[in-house]
């Protein structure tokens, strides 16, 4: 025992809690009683009928397995596998997020190069940042009049926050140092900000970015139950809807593993933009 | 007798002492440097040593003053200067050889990409960087390593006029003499017109050909311009035997020691704001003769 590494060693006490925690949520689920066990007055008031309840882990294994083997079919509107509602949310959310990165990098350089800029935007952003995505939502629908793109817009103004805040803050910390190494080798203001401002601010950009992802991503989930149609959020609300608890659990663990794996991109990006200085 | 190569005219720096009041860090600095000189400038912190290296690298303004190099008034920074920083301001994204080349292209923009490398690699190994070094970040290497890519990267680049802030000031003794030898032998080999900050007197002797002096600040203003009259080329261990070694170090102990206190403040008093120069030489007239004078030697009048 004493001779496992480190990594091998919380590996096996993660091992250990799952197998815990699902060996006592399964006996902590009581067994449906069988129908035949049933008195006739508890047959009469409805006791024989499939009880709704928190599903048995076995169950919720035999669930993710039944959907993940065929994760892409459509059966109609109510009916899409796991595959298709997880691709539309994060279409939802990627185009949102593209969209918010494409006006918060420009604008948060701009703001981090200029104090002037910083001073006259910061009241605005300080007031726009705290509203919750999902207030918007009213008004969006309004104005767009489109659910769709009114998803995408509340990813948008929820995604847009971290990744301005984090570039305007960046860009300002760059080391006046590195800017006099461009400023003496003549570099314009276009090859200073690409070739020194960007790779010295890029590591709290990317921290913005991922900050940004898993904010969208916790986002898309409560939009998706109030727009509707397709997306995994909806997904959830529709199972509710049906009392299947199964999926819905099942349906929770998806979010969380491919919330884990938008950020694990992330990881690998900020792990290749580190430097040390 | 002509204008110097680099002519720093009536240089005065003036900054808000943040009370409402003014501070005048230094006033009327006039000097001139002339090609192929070494310069080291001299004098106690807070005397502006750095603010003047700023001007004339183009990275700050006088408040009142101008300097001209090669007879064009210098206005910002260009690669016609080239600046060795204390902190040797290498981008620690990018490895030692690319810190390099990034030098190299923003000075010919027009050369090939092998160009530009190989240019770069032969600047490295003057320094002695050779092989999988020059592929480690910055982060990779010790302080020397460090400061010798940087002393590369302004080498590299031909810059008609080289700045060096205190560019050993953060190294060890031991390392700080192998990087001055480096640096004498790369700057024999070129007619590098170069402009030193340091604190070290031994080091300033070792590498100068004048050496500045400051007086303390507020007010300050350069006050000498001592030559170094020992004849090139210089090493560590035998200038010390020189006659004149321990007469100038003498002179430079004194004024920082004790004058540069004392004329502080003092600024107006003389007709000239010029330094004054100062020669020691003990070797005697036989001695100095053409054979043994030192040759970039020379007075200099602005």
């Amino acid at each position: 025992m004493a001779k496992l590494s480190l990594n091998q060693r919380a590996a096996l006490l993660s091992v250990i809690l799952l197998v815990v925690t699902i060996l006592i949520w399964e006996a902590a689920i009581p067994a449906q009683q069988a129908v035949g066990e049933l008195t006739e007055y508890e047959r009469l008031t409805g006791g024989g009928a499939p009880r709704a309840g928190v599903p048995a882990p076995s169950q919720v294994i035999v669930k993710a397995w039944e959907e993940l083997s065929n994760p892409f079919y459509d059966a109609g509107p109510n009916d899409k596998g796991i595959g298709i509602q997880i691709g539309y949310s994060l279409y939802r959310v990627l185009t949102g997020y593209l969209l918010a990165a494409l006006v918060a990098i420009p604008l948060g350089f701009l703001i981090g190069m200029s104090q002037v800029a910083f001073k006259a935007l910061n009241p605005f952003i300080q007031v726009l940042r705290p509203i919750s995505p999902l207030a918007w939502m009213p008004l969006a629908l309004f104005i767009i009049q489109d659910s769709e793109a009114s998803a995408i817009f509340v990813i948008f103004i929820c995604s847009i926050w971290p990744m301005l805040i984090n570039t305007a803050f960046g860009v300002a910390g760059v080391r006046q140092d590195w800017v006099n190494v461009a400023r003496t080798h003549e570099l314009g203001h276009l090859r200073t900000a690409f070739t020194v401002i960007l790779p010295a601010a890029a590591p709290t950009i990317v921290t913005g970015m991922r900050i940004s992802i898993g904010i969208a991503w916790l986002v898309i989930v409560a939009a998706e139950m109030l727009v509707g149609g397709t997306g995994i959020g909806y997904y959830v609300w529709n199972e509710w809807n049906n009392l299947d608890l199964t999926s819905v659990v099942f349906s929770i663990l998806m979010i969380g593993i491919v919330g884990m794996l938008l950020d694990c991109a992330f990881g690998v990006v900020q792990r290749a933009v580190a430097y040390v200085e | 007798m002509s204008k110097p190569f680099l002519s720093v005219e009536n240089l005065t720096q003036i900054y808000p002492d943040g009370q409402g009041g003014d501070l005048t860090v230094f006033e009327d600095a006039t000097f001139g440097v002339e090609k192929g000189e070494f310069v080291v400038i001299l004098g106690h912190s807070g005397c502006g040593k750095s603010t003047i290296m700023n001007i004339l690298a183009g990275l700050a303004e006088p408040s009142s003053g101008v300097v001209k190099m090669d007879g064009f008034e210098v206005s910002g920074p260009s690669l016609d200067r080239g600046v060795v920083f204390q902190n040797y301001s290498l981008l620690p994204w990018l490895s030692t050889l690319k810190n390099v080349t990034f030098g190299v292209a923003a000075r010919h923009p027009e050369w090939s990409r092998q160009q530009v490398i190989d240019h770069s690699k032969n600047y490295l190994a003057m320094v002695g960087l050779e092989g999988d070094v020059i592929h480690r970040k910055p982060s990779q290497l010790s302080g020397g390593m460090r400061q010798r890519v940087s002393i590369a990267r302004a080498f590299a680049n031909h810059p008609k006029l080289l700045l060096l802030d205190e560019p050993f000031g953060a190294l060890d003794a031991l390392t700080r003499g192998t990087i001055q030898d480096e640096l004498l032998k790369i700057w024999g080999g070129t007619e590098q017109t170069v402009f030193m900050i340091t604190h070290d007197i031994d080091e300033a002797i070792l590498l100068a050909d004048r050496i500045l002096l400051m007086s303390n600040g507020p007010f300050a203003r350069v006050a000498e311009s001592v030559e170094i009259t020992i004849p090139r080329p210089r090493n560590r261990t035998d200038i010390v035997e020189h006659a004149n070694y321990y007469a100038i170090r003498n002179h430079l102990v004194h004024f920082l020691g004790q004058r540069s206190k004392e004329i502080s403040g003092k600024a107006k008093g003389s007709a000239t704001n010029r330094p004054e120069t100062v020669r020691i030489d003990r070797t005697g007239p036989a001695a100095d003769g053409p054979g043994d004078a030192p040759r970039r030697l020379r007075a200099v009048i602005t």
